[in-house]
C-alpha cells in the first residue's frame, strides 16, 4: 500500500459570522495516497474553498484531524504552518500570482528564499530544474508581462515544484485560460503525475475532472461522491484532436 | 530565515518600484538636506561672529576706573580723568596674576596729525608693546616699539591704515617718515594691519599707537593711566582671569571688603556669549524647522508603506502561502523602509553639503557643516525608517494569508 500523503478524518470547519455560525465543512473524511491525481469538485458554497485552505495548511480545522505527510497540523503555530507549507506543499493559483517585474527564474526561486538551508547556488539549480520540467528553460529571464497566460501558469507550476513538495495543490489552475491552453496545462499536470507527483486539483469544471485518476465531489460541506476514474482521458490526445487554430 | 535573503527580497521589491521608492526617499532627502544646510548656516554665522569678536583681541579684558560717587556728593568725573589706575597696578598684575598672559596700560588723547600739507584728526593711544598681543593685532610693515622706547619715552609711533590713507599720497611708504601729532614730531616705525570696523561701527584703523610713557609725558602730561588692557591665557580661563584681576586690583587699591570696586572689568567673553547665544537660538530655530521637514518625510514613508502594503496584499498572501512567516514579511517591509530612509539619508547628506557649498559660494553666507549634524541626521533617519516603517510592516505581517490571497 502506497504512502498516505493526506489523511483527513471527520474534518469540520465552522465560521462565526456575527451571531450566526456557518458550518462550511460538516465532517469530511478521505485520504490521498502518494502518486494520486485527485480532483475535488463542487459547486460554489459546497465548502471546497474551505477544504482547499485546510489542505493547504492556510487554515486549521475546528474539529477532526488532518495529517499531511504524517504531520498533525492541529497543534502547529502560525510559523510552523508557514514552514510546513514551504517544505511540503506547492501551490498553483487561478490567477498565477507571479510577482510583477520579476523574471521567471526569480519567481520560481521565491519559495527557496524562505528556506535558509538552501544555498544560492543550489537555489538556482533547483529553479532551473523546475523550469525545465515545465519546458520553459528558454524563458528564464522573461518577465510575467512578456509571457502568455499558459506560460505564466507554467512558471507558477515550476514555482510549486521547486521545493520538491509532497503534494501540488492547484486551485482552479485552468480557470483563467482558454480551452486549448487549459488542455496544455492539464497535459503538463498529467505528465508530472506520471513522474510520481501527488496532485490535488480543486475545480468546479466537470470537464477537468476527467483527466484525473480520482474525483471527490463535495456538496454542502460533505463528501457526496468519491470515485476512482477508470477511464482517464489523456489531455495530450484531446489537444491533438483539437482543430488547429488559424492564428 | 537568513537576513541576507530578506535584504535581497526587500531590495528586489524596491527595484520593482524605483520611481515610487525615489519619490518616498525625496521627503527624507529634502529633510536631511535641510537639516544639514540649516545647521551649517547657523553654525557658520555663529563661528563668523566669534571670529569677528576674537579679532578685536582674543580673550581681551578691559579695566577702566569707576567714577564713583564721591562721599561729598559732588559732580562725577569723566572716567578718563579719574586717577585711580596707576603703573603700580600694572606691576601688581604682572607679578601676581596667573591667568593673565599679557597686560598693557593705555592712555589716549585726540589731536591733529600732520604730514607736510595734509592733516587728519585722530586718536593717539599710548600703550606698551604687549598691547599688540592683547589685541591680536599684527603689523603690516615695519617693527613695533620696544621696552626701551617705553622707558625712554621715545617719539616713535605705529600708524593705522586710515591715518595712512589720509595723510600720505597713495604709494608713499610711511615707515621712516616723521609726522607731527599736536605739534610733536613722531617717527613712524610701523604700519598696523587693517582691522576694519568693529562690531559697533568704529573704525579701528583710525589710530596712532605710541609708547604710553611718551603719551603720558608729552601729550597729556598725566602720571596715571586711563585703561588697563589684559588678556587671559585662553577663553576657558577668561572668567577666572577676570576674578583674579579684580582681586589683584582691590588689593593694590587697598579696598576693604565693605568698599565697592573703584574700577570696572569688562571681558569680550560677555560679548561673545551674547552673540553666541543669539546665533545658538538661530541654529536651534533652523534645526527645528528642518527637523519638522524630516518628520514630514518620515510620515511620507509611513504613508507610502501603508499604501504599498495594501497594494501588495496579494503578494503578501502569496509569500505567506509559499512559506513566508509573519516575521519574514515584517522584516521585508521594515528593511524596505530602512533602505529608503538610509539611502535618502545618504543622498540628503550629499544634498546638504552641496547646498551649504552653494550658499557660501553664491550668497557668501558663512556655513560650517559639523560632523555631529551629519551623524545626528543620519541616526534620526534610520530611526525614522524603523519607527515609521514598523507599523505598516506589522500590519503586513498580521494579514491572514487566505484573505490576502483573495484580495483584489
Amino acid at each position: 500500500m502506497a504512502k498516505k500523503i493526506v489523511e483527513i478524518h471527520d474534518l469540520k470547519r465552522e465560521f462565526r459570522m456575527g451571531s450566526e455560525i456557518v458550518k462550511a465543512l460538516k465532517g469530511v473524511s478521505f485520504s490521498v495516497e502518494e502518486g494520486e491525481f485527485v480532483t475535488i469538485m463542487g459547486s460554489s458554497g459546497s465548502g471546497k474553498t474551505t477544504l482547499l485552505n485546510v489542505l493547504g495548511c492556510l487554515d486549521k480545522p475546528t474539529e477532526g484531524t488532518y495529517l499531511l505527510d504524517n504531520v498533525e497540523i492541529k497543534n502547529l503555530s502560525r510559523n510552523e504552518l508557514a514552514q510546513l507549507r514551504n517544505r511540503k506543499i506547492g501551490f498553483v493559483f487561478q490567477s498565477y500570482n507571479l510577482l510583477a517585474r520579476t523574471s521567471a527564474i526569480e519567481n520560481v526561486e521565491l519559495p527557496l528564499l524562505y528556506n535558509s538551508s538552501i544555498s544560492i547556488n543550489h537555489r538556482h539549480q533547483m529553479a532551473l530544474k523546475a523550469l525545465e520540467a515545465v519546458r520553459l528553460s528558454d524563458r528564464l529571464d522573461h518577465l510575467p508581462n512578456q509571457l502568455s497566460g499558459g506560460q505564466q501558469q507554467r512558471v507558477a507550476i515550476a514555482r510549486a515544484l521547486v521545493n520538491e513538495p509532497v503534494m501540488v495543490l492547484a486551485d482552479e489552475a485552468t480557470g483563467n485560460l482558454d480551452s486549448r491552453t487549459s488542455y496544455e496545462i492539464m497535459a503538463l499536470f498529467q505528465e508530472l503525475n506520471k513522474q510520481g507527483r501527488t496532485i490535488v486539483f480543486v475545480t468546479h469544471e466537470p470537464d477537468i475532472a476527467l483527466f484525473s485518476s480520482r474525483t471527490i465531489t463535495l456538496k454542502d460541506g460533505r463528501v457526496i461522491k468519491d470515485s476512482k476514474n477508470e477511464n482517464i482521458r489523456s489531455a495530450k490526445e484531446v489537444l491533438a484532436a483539437l482543430p488547429v487554430t488559424e492564428d | 530565515m537568513k537576513l541576507f535573503n530578506l535584504i535581497r527580497i526587500a531590495l528586489r521589491a524596491l527595484q520593482r518600484n524605483k520611481l515610487r521608492a525615489f519619490l518616498t526617499m525625496l521627503g527624507i532627502i529634502i529633510g536631511v538636506g535641510a537639516v544639514i544646510a540649516m545647521v551649517a548656516i547657523g553654525q557658520g554665522s555663529k563661528k563668523s561672529i566669534q571670529d569677528q569678536l576674537s579679532s578685536m583681541g582674543s580673550n581681551m579684558i578691559t579695566v577702566r576706573p569707576n567714577s564713583n560717587q564721591t562721599p561729598g556728593g559732588g559732580a562725577r568725573l569723566d572716567v578718563s580723568t579719574v586717577q585711580t589706575l596707576t603703573l603700580d597696578d600694572i606691576k601688581a598684575i604682572q607679578n601676581q596674576a596667573q591667568y593673565i598672559n599679557a597686560v598693557s596700560p593705555a592712555v589716549q588723547g585726540r589731536g591733529q596729525v600732520i604730514n607736510a600739507a595734509m592733516n587728519w584728526p585722530t586718536t593717539m593711544q599710548g600703550v606698551s608693546p604687549d598691547f599688540l598681543t592683547i589685541r591680536n593685532w599684527p603689523l603690516k610693515e615695519g617693527v613695533s616699539f620696544s621696552d626701551e622706547d617705553v622707558n625712554g619715552a621715545a617719539k616713535v609711533c605705529l600708524i593705522g591704515q586710515t591715518v595712512v590713507d589720509n595723510i600720505f599720497d597713495p604709494g608713499d611708504d610711511p615707515v621712516g617718515k616723521t609726522i607731527r601729532f599736536n605739534k610733536i614730531p613722531f617717527k613712524i616705525i610701523g604700519v598696523l594691519a587693517e582691522k576694519g570696523e568693529n562690531a559697533f561701527g568704529q573704525d579701528q584703523d583710525d589710530i596712532l599707537l605710541a609708547p604710553y610713557t611718551t603719551v603720558q609725558k608729552r601729550i597729556l602730561a598725566i602720571p596715571f593711566i586711563q585703561t588697563i588692557y589684559a588678556s587671559a591665557l585662553n577663553s576657558e580661563t577668561s572668567e577666572a582671569a577676570t576674578q583674579e584681576l579684580s582681586q589683584v586690583l582691590r588689593t593694590s587699591h587697598k579696598l576693604t571688603n565693605s568698599e565697592q570696586d573703584d574700577f570696572t572689568v569688562r571681558t569680550q567673553a560677555e560679548l561673545i556669549s551674547t552673540f553666541s547665544s543669539t546665533s545658538q537660538l538661530l541654529t536651534v530655530l533652523l534645526a527645528a524647522i528642518a527637523g519638522i521637514s524630516l518628520l514630514v518625510g518620515g510620515i511620507g514613508i509611513m504613508n507610502i508603506m501603508y499604501v504599498s502594503v495594501t497594494e501588495r496584499t496579494k503578494e503578501i498572501g502569496l509569500r505567506m502561502a509559499i512559506g513566508a512567516k509573519g516575521i519574514d514579511i515584517l522584516m521585508q517591509f521594515l528593511i524596505e523602509a530602512i533602505v529608503i530612509s538610509i539611502t535618502g539619508g545618504i543622498l540628503g547628506v550629499l544634498l546638504g553639503l552641496l547646498a551649504s557649498k552653494l550658499i557660501t559660494v553664491f550668497l557668501s553666507w558663512p556655513t560650517l557643516v559639523s560632523e555631529s549634524s551629519i551623524i545626528l541626521s543620519f541616526v534620526v533617519c534610520a530611526i525614522t525608517g524603523i519607527f515609521f516603517g514598523y507599523y505598516p510592516a506589522q500590519k503586513a505581517s498580521r494579514l491572514d494569508p487566505i484573505e490576502a490571497l483573495r484580495y483584489e
